[in-house]
């Protein structure tokens, strides 16, 4: 067994070591991939290496480099953060075995760039995850932008160029527009950026007590990968890349980077004291959490009107990301703890929808919602997997995404927003709406002649790819179990709600 | 004769150093023709060069040539010990007129505390006029001399006109600071035969001199250049070529003009 | 007389005596090799100097042994030996660099010049920066300018647009040092001295009318030659048409010094007991540099030429360090003279990524860099990283600027200033990642003027190049000697001014 402190150095060079070893390995596909495969198994146990080991108690921790006096780059486990590094590292491994089924599937060119900037992504993803400080964490974040820059404009055409465009446009807009000018502030006030259990401005009260709001909304707005509208274009934007990167990166890494930074932020920089009750920033979160109600259903609403599923399910993202704003937001425990664990209930899910968005274009290259009609009896597993997934992201019990969503009521209980428990509630209901609609027409409905024949045409000819088993025509077999697998564990997550909530309870100032 | 009048009159020979600086700088700008734009900067850069002759003459002061056999240190060699003396030997006018017969060190220290008493609000080079008017009643050494060629001697002529003139009261010299002033010339009085006019900015200018010859050179060289390159050294006619070039026929590089 | 004793005066004494022996030499290479050498001597003196300056503090040394306030007094302290070491670094870098892109560019019979006059220039940039002495400082600056025009200049075998560049260069910079030396010489009328630390002496109590009128004129003159907003008009041209190892040698370098002589004047020879120092920092220095900041940044977006580009980039960040110095703090100062230094590294690895691409493309337009990363990989690279530490993405030099910058604005009470600093890299993110998308994602030309050859540049560019990638990136996270010793300069500096104001 290797040391945690050790764990976390490796984990971010292991990836770094992957990304050569896949450049080495250029011409030899089956080597490559076999290098992405191996560097996503060490990376999984290092990560849960430190995840027991924070589980014990234990907050193992690195200083890198002191790049100017008082600003480290150093490294520190905690709960959160070895949370999300599990689900990162765990679900790239699930990921690269679905990346090596999708790209073959669908031939793309430039596969060894894919998999470098995928791994360089990862390394960054655990810089973030493990950032002892928000100096740390915005060097990653900077990383994690421009590596997953060459994964939104794989194809390198038209459309990808203007959705690059405004990913880079939008990301590094507000991170050096707002959340650089947030982080130097809070170091010219406090002398410090260190994440710090409790916060670290309630010993700055009286300076920071009139501009918390200011502070506050540089923060939610300056983490653009967050997404909360209006910042969300670049989610969107960022679908022309293809499906595991949609899958991944913009289900799970990269929005759960700025998520899991804006609950970094609020628990250990403001420290949730200082902006509830009698705390010096009282009542400055309020109106961003009506922002992030906001984009719940504003968000929500614009998803039920995209045909493209892909497009979809992003807005469905902007949605979802924006519950765990609004529970950091709230400024309460359980707040917080609903937070937390909905970055955990929807990466499952939401990495599973994409999963069988990204299936069900390779086996029959449709990428419209309307065009699905009847597919279910022909992609059943794939059809299976979507609505367990889709159940998670509803919160509908017995899967893990119904855990947040009740944490979050209970927040919004013990804050005394009533109203928000409403908004909630609707949210849940119009994810009813555009998300079950899809599996049920699917199942339910005959396909529509006008589009089935042309597009059953090309199929047969060389279109899609995939296993044929009698009727069935589904994926191949490496697109088609990740998203099962993923499925599955939104369920048995479910079950393990309980521990998820003991591991988390240092956030929230319990034991 | 109003106030104004002598205002202006008194300082005239900085009038015309305005005048001139004014003449080349509205040439620079004004005129399109590349070698006159030189001519203008030329005569902008001459206009300093007065400017610094001005302020190191001394109204009746001699070129700073070695004269006497009494002096020992005209303007001071590599001299460690007397550091100090030197120094001040080269860059106070007004000490320079005392110091330059002075054999004891002590005078220059004791002038040298009274004029920086006296500095106070009025710059030094007006007190030293003050200072070595006085100084220049004694003797009335030429003041054509000075070896700066022929800018340094319309400057030169120029102060010899008006010198005799320019009353101890050429500035606004606070009563302290011509109390001071009055002390500084007598001493100087007691002591000296030869008044020397400052070298330094003489040397000063010398070296800008260069450099302005230099700039005219390069200036005048380029302009044959841009001749030989477009046909005219007209800036108009340069730039009508420079658009046709860029929008008319695509050139090379782009960009806005 | 030992070597050490006589240190302060190599940087200087170096170049300017082998600088001349370019000439004799046969063309070809030979001009070259003997440069180069030359610049890696100085280099090393410089080094070597700073090294001294750190343990020492301060190390005075009289020309000729002529004592200050009457000789000149080369005083170097942690300021201008830092400035010193970029620039000889800078020069150590671009001469080795430089040989493949002049071949290219200028005539060979005129390469003795061409190097013969880049070590000139080398040395009247070094002698500002290290001499003690005011009126030193104009001779200096006419020398590095002279040598500019005339570089500038041998450009035109290329495009002729650069005799009119370097000619209204010439104009603009002679007034700018003929306003200098007006300045000087109303100083010396008021304190009958030249040398600095003596001005600074006599300064004291001094604030009358003809003190302030010369502070007025060196303030515009050195602002000509720093191109502070909207005195910048010579510089695009000049560094769009220069020939490319000129124009990666003085973006980098000769504003930079101006830069210096700035700081130098408002902090060691004036001080902040004369209101107009504060006037000047409030009212001309903020609203300039935030507006250079802006308008420069702006117009650089619409640039179709690289170069030009980078040229009003370069006004821009002028406009930063002007921005640092105005709050007129130790962090303010010592952020200036942070990006001093490291914007001196990424234009430098900027303008020799274009000089890259020059060479082969024959163009500087920003159609030749159309797929570049396909047809010149490593250059393409050299370019986005210095882009990225340009617009100031952490792990580059960029972002250290920044952040110093940004935490000296928040200290000062300037927090506008700061969110205007963001939001002017912004617009860098917006020309800088212009031209990477090109580069990135479009198809190389195949054929017209544009068609590049599938061919990397030649090593002896590549190697230099990347040296200076590899200090954006070294520095953007050792700040000890940029950060360290800047943050030391700024605090003697400010002791000298009287603190703040």
């Amino acid at each position: 067994m290797i040391s945690p402190g050790l764990a976390i150095v490796l984990s971010l060079w292991v990836p770094i070591l992957g990304c050569v070893a896949v450049w080495l390995f250029d011409k030899q596909p089956n080597l490559r991939e076999a290098a992405t495969l191996i560097t996503g198994a060490v990376l999984l146990f290092l990560t849960i290496t430190v995840f027991m080991a924070v589980g014990a108690g234990e907050r193992p921790g690195y200083l890198l480099i002191e790049v100017i006096d008082g600003l480290p780059i150093s490294f520190q486990a905690e709960p959160l953060g070895a949370l999300f590094a599990v689900i990162a590292s765990g679900l790239w491994v699930v990921n690269s075995v679905y990346s090596i089924g999708y790209m073959r599937g669908s031939n793309e060119k430039h596969q060894t760039r894919f998999y470098m900037s995928f791994a360089v992504a990862i390394s960054a993803a655990m810089g973030v995850a493990f950032a002892a400080n928000l100096f740390t964490l915005f060097i990653f974040y900077e990383v994690l932008t421009l590596s997953t820059f060459p994964l939104v404009t794989h194809k390198g055409d038209a459309n990808a160029r203007r959705g690059g465009r405004i990913y880079l446009g939008v990301l590094m807009a507000t991170s050096i527009g707002l959340l650089l000018p947030a982080i130097v502030w809070t170091y010219a006030i406090t002398g410090t950026t260190e994440f710090t259990v409790g916060g670290i401005f309630a010993q700055h009260s009286d300076a920071v007590a009139p501009i918390t709001g200011v502070l506050l909304g540089l923060y939610a707005f300056g983490i653009g990968k967050a997404a909360l509208m209006p910042a969300h274009p670049w989610l969107p934007n960022a679908m022309v890349a293809p499906t595991p990167v949609s899958a991944f990166l913009h289900a799970v890494a990269v929005v759960k980077a700025g998520v899991f930074s804006i609950l970094k932020v609020v628990v250990y920089i403001f420290g949730i004291d200082f902006l509830s009750g009698s705390g010096g920033g009282a009542g400055a979160s309020v109106p961003f959490m009506w922002i992030a109600a906001i984009s719940i259903l504003l968000a929500s609403s614009i998803a039920m009107h995209k045909d493209n599923l892909k497009a979809r399910l992003a807005y469905s993202t902007v949605s979802q990301l924006s519950y765990v704003t609004l529970g950091a937001m709230l400024a309460t425990q359980m707040g917080v703890m609903g937070g937390a664990m909905q970055i955990a209930a929807h990466a499952l899910g939401k990495m599973t929808l994409f999963m069988c968005a990204g299936a069900i274009y390779i086996a029959h290259h449709k990428t419209l919602v309307s065009e699905m009609r009847g597919m279910g009896r022909i992609m059943p597993f794939t059809f299976g997997a979507f609505i367990l997934g889709a159940m998670s992201i509803i919160g509908l019990p017995p899967l893990a995404g119904s855990w947040p969503k009740f944490f979050l009521m209970l927040g919004s209980a013990d804050a005394g927003q009533l109203a928000i428990i409403a908004v909630l509630m609707i949210s849940s209901i119009l994810n009813v709406i555009y998300l079950l609609s899809i599996p049920v027409q699917a199942f339910y409905l005959n396909p529509a002649e006008g589009d089935a024949k042309p597009q059953g045409a090309n199929e047969g000819g060389n279109g899609g790819t995939g296993i044929q088993w009698g009727a069935l025509k589904e994926a191949p077999i490496l697109c088609l179990l990740p998203p099962l697998f993923t499925a599955t564990g939104a369920f048995i997550l479910f079950f393990f709600s309980g521990a998820l909530y003991n591991y988390l309870k240092p956030l929230i100032g319990g034991g | 004769m109003g106030t104004w009048m002598d205002f202006i009159l008194e300082r005239y020979n900085y009038w015309v150093v305005i005048i001139l600086m004014m003449i080349g700088l509205y040439t620079v700008f004004a005129r399109g023709n590349l070698v006159k734009k030189v001519v203008g900067l030329n005569v902008f850069q001459t206009s300093v060069f007065i400017f610094y002759i001005t302020i190191g003459k001394i109204a009746g002061g001699t070129a700073p040539i070695y004269i006497g056999g009494e002096l020992d240190h005209g303007g001071g060699h590599g001299d460690d010990a007397a550091g100090g003396g030197h120094g001040e030997a080269g860059e106070h006018g007004a000490e320079a007129s005392a110091h330059d017969v002075s054999e004891a060190a002590e005078i220059t220290e004791s002038l040298h505390g009274k004029i920086d008493n006296a500095v106070g609000n009025a710059p030094l080079n007006e007190l030293k006029d003050v200072v070595s008017d006085q100084a220049a009643t004694a003797d009335n050494p030429s003041l054509h001399d000075a070896p700066v060629g022929d800018t340094a001697k319309i400057g030169n002529d120029a102060l010899l006109d008006v010198k005799p003139e320019v009353a101890p009261s050429f500035d606004v010299a606070t009563d302290h600071g011509e109390e001071a002033a009055h002390q500084v010339g007598e001493a100087a009085h007691a002591v000296t035969e030869i008044v020397y006019t400052n070298p330094l900015p003489h040397v000063l200018i010398l070296t800008a001199i260069v450099v302005g010859v230099a700039t005219t050179a390069v200036g005048l060289a380029l302009a044959v250049r841009i001749r030989e390159a477009y046909g005219t050294i007209e800036e108009d006619e340069l730039e009508a070529i420079d658009d046709i070039a860029e929008f008319g026929a695509k050139d090379t590089a782009g960009g806005m003009t | 007389m030992s070597l050490i004793a006589q240190l302060p005066v190599l940087p200087v004494i170096i170049p300017l005596v082998l600088a001349p022996i370019t000439l004799l030499l046969p063309k070809g290479r030979a001009p070259h090799l003997w440069a180069t050498a030359v610049s890696w001597l100085t280099f090393a003196s410089c080094a070597w100097l700073l090294m001294e300056v750190s343990e020492v503090g301060l190390i005075s040394y009289y020309l000729g042994d002529w004592a200050p306030p009457l000789g000149i007094e080369y005083r170097i302290d942690l300021a201008n030996a830092l400035v010193l070491l970029l620039v000889s670094a800078l020069a150590a870098v671009v001469f080795p660099f430089a040989y493949e892109s002049v071949k290219a560019e200028i005539d060979e019979r005129q390469s003795p010049y061409f190097y013969g006059a880049l070590l000139i220039c080398m040395t009247g940039l070094l002698g500002v920066t290290i001499t003690g002495d005011a009126f030193n400082v104009f001779v200096f600056l006419e020398i590095s300018s002279l040598s500019t025009y005339a570089l500038i200049a041998m450009g035109a075998r290329r495009d002729r647009r650069a005799l009119t560049a370097s000619f209204n260069y010439l104009v603009m910079g002679t007034i700018g040092a003929t306003f200098f030396v007006i300045g000087i010489g109303l100083l010396y009328q008021a304190t009958g001295t030249l040398n600095m630390a003596d001005l600074h002496d006599k300064l004291i109590g001094q604030d009358n009318r003809m003190v302030q009128a010369g502070f007025a004129f060196i303030l515009v003159g050195v602002g000509l030659k720093l191109a502070m907003f909207p005195m910048h008009l010579w510089l695009p041209n000049a560094y769009a048409y220069a020939p490319s190892a000129v124009t990666a040698f003085i973006a980098a370098t000769a504003t930079k010094v101006a830069v210096y002589v700035l700081i130098r004047f408002f902090f060691s020879v004036f001080n902040f007991d004369f209101p107009f120092i504060g006037a000047a920092f409030t009212y001309v220095l903020l609203p300039l540099g935030l507006a250079g900041m802006f308008i420069a940044s702006l117009a650089a977006v619409f640039q179709d030429d690289v170069k030009r580009m980078l040229a009003y980039s370069s006004v821009a960040q002028i406009g930063y360090m002007l921005l640092g110095l105005s709050f007129a703090t130790v962090e303010g100062l010592t952020a200036s003279l942070v990006h001093v230094f490291n914007h001196a590294l990424m234009k430098g690895a900027l303008f020799m990524a274009v000089a890259c691409v020059v060479l082969r493309a024959g163009s500087h337009s920003i159609h030749a860099f159309a797929g570049l990363s396909k047809r010149m990989p490593v250059t393409t690279w050299a370019f986005l990283i210095s882009g990225l530490s340009l617009i100031g993405v952490p792990l580059t030099v960029g972002f250290v600027s920044k952040w110093y910058l940004l935490e000296a604005a928040f200290a000062a009470g300037h927090w506008y200033a700061g969110f205007l600093i963001v939001a002017s890299s912004l617009i860098a993110l917006l020309y800088i990642g212009r031209v990477a998308e090109v580069m990135l994602l479009r198809e190389p030309a195949t054929e017209g003027p544009y068609a590049i050859q599938e061919k990397d540049a030649p090593l002896s560019m590549l190697i230099p190049m990347w040296v200076l990638v590899a200090a954006n990136i070294y520095f953007g996270v050792r700040t000890d000697l940029t950060g360290g010793l800047a943050e030391r300069a700024a605090a003697a500096l400010m002791t000298v001014a009287g603190g703040t104001p």
